[in-house]
């Protein structure tokens, strides 16, 4: 009844490789080839393949998950290549191919807003690479020098003799050219393609319901699967019933997974129901003792410990402090948060006893990669990821757990495709959350409310420590101080602040912290900027003067453009202005809210004034799209954003408890981009850290409350 | 066996009855453009056309459509020819990750029908569909570029 599975292997992966292109290489396909959309072209290099109908397959490593990567670098693929932008499709190799050629394509990773910041320099070398073996040869065939020729639009033009060809003709001789040992790349003031507003590549499908998703696909022969693992991280699976449950309709086999159990069915629904009746036990060990307020005990107790690992420090803080003239001090909060991708996890996995294929959405093609191979005990040659498009990502699907959980399941039904599909309750209650942390902000001015001191002392959890302990720096959490740190091109503090003390007192709960879009950044944002703020008051000084007289200089170009086009103090009558900066990711963002309060507490965001300068703007209109998008993420975080723990298990199961911003909400967001063209900035996440602490500046503006803790939605906003 | 009419297309399934809508059209009619995203009428990307009358699926048990006619995504364009929304979609760029846009398009058609020239107050009451990657702005400007056309 169903069309697909009437459908063979071949139909099967021709369409497929026709709707995405991106796990082209396929079922049943041996490992190492090229991809199967050029498998049947020689490719000019591993950047690029041109079709004889001058259509150009650029290849993408990175994943993409809405931030709009993928267009991002072919834009500065193709201006390097000089090829017809109306002619361009991508594709992703796999990771297995990766692995195969040397690590050819480099970094899979996709987090950290270092898509195109990292990987820029190498992928416009594929481009400008594959541009002059096409011209080379163009020219041994008119037998003519390649320096008299040029390439534009996909056309290649030998100046004397006005001979021209399209690269489609002389694709299959350019992959026979020795690649040039060295290029040069355009000046970017000369780019045509890249710095342009284009739309993205990867637009219809998604407008049709023909893109397919991770959990969409379907294979031939392929059950569907649906977990459930402990309540408590690092709880122990003590029994199951699979008996109660084996005979329900659809129902194939009911597998342990380590801790966690898993239905395995005909149809997500019928594993769904089975999962739901199917009697379960776990025991929680020590994490089923704890709640939050267990844990924001253990935190405060940070605030003051002796003890903390130090992420900058010039002069003598707290001897400044001691001796100022006026001292000010606030403790502030920030809660766990789930990353809520809208596609839950999912995970489609094939093990044979010789080799294991996995099919998803990851933001690590290269974790998947060598997850799946640990989890199969194939070797990572026997192995590879067939990357599909992400339903957004967000960090979470920087881990690779739910790959892990597939592959163990598949690995109980050798032969079969399964396809893991978590339903959102899983997904919410199984997550490494957005970490939790404390902050106490110490600082002293003098007599002209000058800064002369500050202690910031952050206590709470390391993403680290939680899931990468080998990157801890004798024991320390680098990470921690995004935003902070004394200089550096990934995220410097913003003030000079002569006696200064930001250090952090470990403190790591059982629950799981991990790589939440904006990571460290958000805290400390708020943090810092709200401070800033509450000085300001104390000194009795407008917020943004109080800024300009400390900031650093590149900081406070990106603040006062935003405070210009806002209209910074002139706020209309009953709306309220409130201001943010920070530096990271490698870019300098700044955001002016405007806001009301009612006086029943109701609180209305009505317009936000966005900058950032991330130094080259590839794409434009996509920047606009990802800041408008960073204030959703953010906002949403800001007013609802709250994980809780009661013995030891997450509280939210679902939308209906852990709420997200409608449309009704939306602020207009206007951005003010503007790069200075020298070096290479993220753009995914920063603008995030700014719009939570621009809101909270603009809350206290209107109502006088100062409100230190999140969600929003736990305070009571009327007038003090 | 059940039978049940969706894109104008007869088609007999043998899921329980009380399954969900979203989970026949998704695992026994391959329809996979009606996405899941809660299982709680909440987020929307779910929403199909009951008689022109927007619904979430997942809350539509298979045996209460009846002979009503279900329309999905995959049924929204017309001789290969995208709607007017989709269209306004398409011109607006509005996807980013694209996972929520199948129930927004759906959820707008069914705005514009019922309210040809929404206002902003109309789009705030009837999209009340969930998008993560914060496209609402770009949605709102779609709806109203949809509207004049």
């Amino acid at each position: 009844m169903t069309t697909q599975t009437a459908l063979n292997r071949r139909t099967f992966l021709a369409s497929a490789a026709a709707v995405s292109g991106g796990f082209s290489l396929g079922f049943g396909v041996p490992f190492g080839g090229a991809a199967a959309q050029t498998a049947d072209v020689p490719e000019v290099n591993a950047w690029v393949v041109v079709k004889a109908d001058d259509t150009v397959v650029i290849r993408i490593a990175r994943s993409e998950m809405g931030q709009g990567t993928l267009t991002g670098l072919a834009q500065l693929v193709a201006e390097e290549l000089e090829c017809d932008w109306s002619k361009v499709t991508t594709e992703y190799p796999t990771p297995g191919q990766n692995l195969a050629r040397g690590r050819v394509w480099k970094n899979y990773s996709t987090g950290g807003s270092r898509g195109i910041r990292e990987s820029h320099d190498y992928v416009r070398q594929g481009g400008a690479a594959a541009r002059e073996m096409l011209v080379q040869a163009a020219a041994k065939e008119w037998n003519v020098p390649a320096a008299e020729c040029s390439a534009a639009n996909s056309v290649i033009t030998h100046k004397g003799s006005g001979k021209t060809t399209t690269y489609g003709k002389v694709a299959a001789a350019a992959a026979k050219i020795e690649p040039p040992k060295e290029v040069k790349l355009k000046d970017p003031k000369d780019w045509k393609i890249a710095g342009k507003g284009l739309k993205r590549l990867d637009t219809k499908d998604k407008l049709t319901g023909a893109q397919i998703y991770g959990i969409d696909l379907k294979l031939p022969g392929m059950l569907v699967a649906t977990i459930r693992d402990t309540p408590v991280n690092g709880g122990k699976l003590k029994s199951f019933d699979a008996a109660k449950v084996e005979k329900m309709p659809g129902v194939k086999k009911v597998v342990q997974v380590e801790n966690a159990v898993a239905v395995v069915a005909n149809t997500f629904w019928q594993a769904r129901t089975a999962i739901n009746a199917l009697p379960a036990e776990w025991d929680a060990g020590a994490g089923g003792k704890v709640s939050s307020d267990d844990i924001t005990a253990m935190l405060a107790e940070g605030l003051t410990a002796e003890n903390a690992f130090i992420g900058n420090r010039a002069g003598d803080a707290k001897s400044a402090i001691a001796g100022a003239v006026k001292k000010v001090e606030a403790t502030y909060s920030y809660p766990y948060q789930h990353h809520v991708t809208m596609e839950p996890m999912n995970c489609t996995a094939l093990w044979t006893a010789d080799k294991c294929e996995i099919w998803g959405p990851t933001q690590n093609g290269e974790a998947a990669l060598a997850a799946a191979a640990e989890a199969s005990g194939h070797p990572v040659a026997k192995c590879d990821v067939h990357k599909t498009l992400l339903g957004g990502g967000f960090g979470r699907r920087g881990r690779s757990d739910y790959v892990r959980q597939a592959v163990l399941i598949a690995k109980q039904m050798p032969g079969t495709p399964i396809k893991l599909v978590w339903s959102r309750e899983e997904d919410m209650t199984h997550c490494a959350y957005h970490p939790v942390t404390q902050c106490k902000l110490t600082a002293g001015l003098d007599a002209s409310g000058k800064v002369v001191g500050m202690h910031m002392r952050i206590s709470g959890q390391s993403i680290l420590a939680s899931l990468n302990p080998q990157g801890l720096q004798n024991g320390m959490d680098p990470v921690t101080f995004q935003g902070l740190n004394p200089g550096g091109a990934e995220g410097q503090f913003g003030y000079e602040i002569p006696n200064l003390l930001i250090d952090h007192a470990m403190r790591n709960p059982h629950v799981l912290a991990g790589f939440w879009r904006g990571v460290n950044l958000n805290h400390n944002a708020i943090y810092v900027e709200c401070f800033i703020d509450e000085m300001a008051k104390a000194a009795g000084q407008d917020p943004l003067e109080f800024r300009l007289k400390m900031g650093k200089e590149r900081h406070m170009a990106v603040l006062k453009a935003v405070a210009e086009k806002a209209g910074y103090g002139k706020a209309p009558a009953g709306h309220f202005h409130g201001l943010a900066q920070i530096m990271g990711f490698g870019s300098y963002v700044a955001a002016c809210a405007e806001v009301s309060v009612s006086d029943q507490g109701q609180l209305k965001i009505h317009k936000i004034v966005a900058g950032t300068n991330c130094g080259h703007a590839v794409n434009p209109a996509q920047i606009e799209r990802q800041i408008a998008g960073s204030f959703v993420y953010g906002l949403t975080a800001a007013l609802y954003g709250e994980v809780t723990v009661k013995d030891g298990a997450i509280e939210q199961t679902n939308f209906d408890t852990y709420n997200m911003m409608r449309i009704d909400e939306m602020p207009k967001v206007e951005c003010v981009i503007m790069p200075t063209n020298d070096f290479w900035g993220g753009v995914g996440e920063p603008t995030i850290a700014v719009a939570a602490p621009a809101v909270l500046n603009a809350i206290f503006a209107a109502t006088g409350k100062r409100v230190r803790s999140l969600p929003v939605m736990n305070h009571d906003l009327r007038k003090a | 066996m059940v039978a049940i009419t969706i894109n104008g297309k007869v088609y007999n399934t043998n899921a329980d009855p009380r399954t969900p809508l979203l989970w026949v059209l998704r695992d026994d009619l391959g329809l996979t453009g009606t996405k899941y995203g809660c299982g709680v009428a909440q987020c929307g990307a779910c929403t199909v056309h009951i008689d022109g009358v927007a619904n979430r699926s997942c809350q539509v048990p298979l045996n209460s459509v009846g002979r009503r006619k279900v329309t999905t995504i995959e049924g929204l364009a017309e001789n290969g020819k995208m709607n007017k929304v989709q269209e306004a979609w398409l011109a607006q760029d509005v996807p980013q990750c694209g996972y929520c846009q199948s129930g927004m398009i759906m959820a707008a058609t069914a705005l514009l029908k019922t309210t040809p020239k929404p206002t902003d107050e109309d789009i705030d009451a009837a999209m009340t569909n969930i998008c993560r990657c914060g496209t609402y702005q770009q949605i709102r400007a779609a709806i109203h570029e949809a509207a004049k056309g």
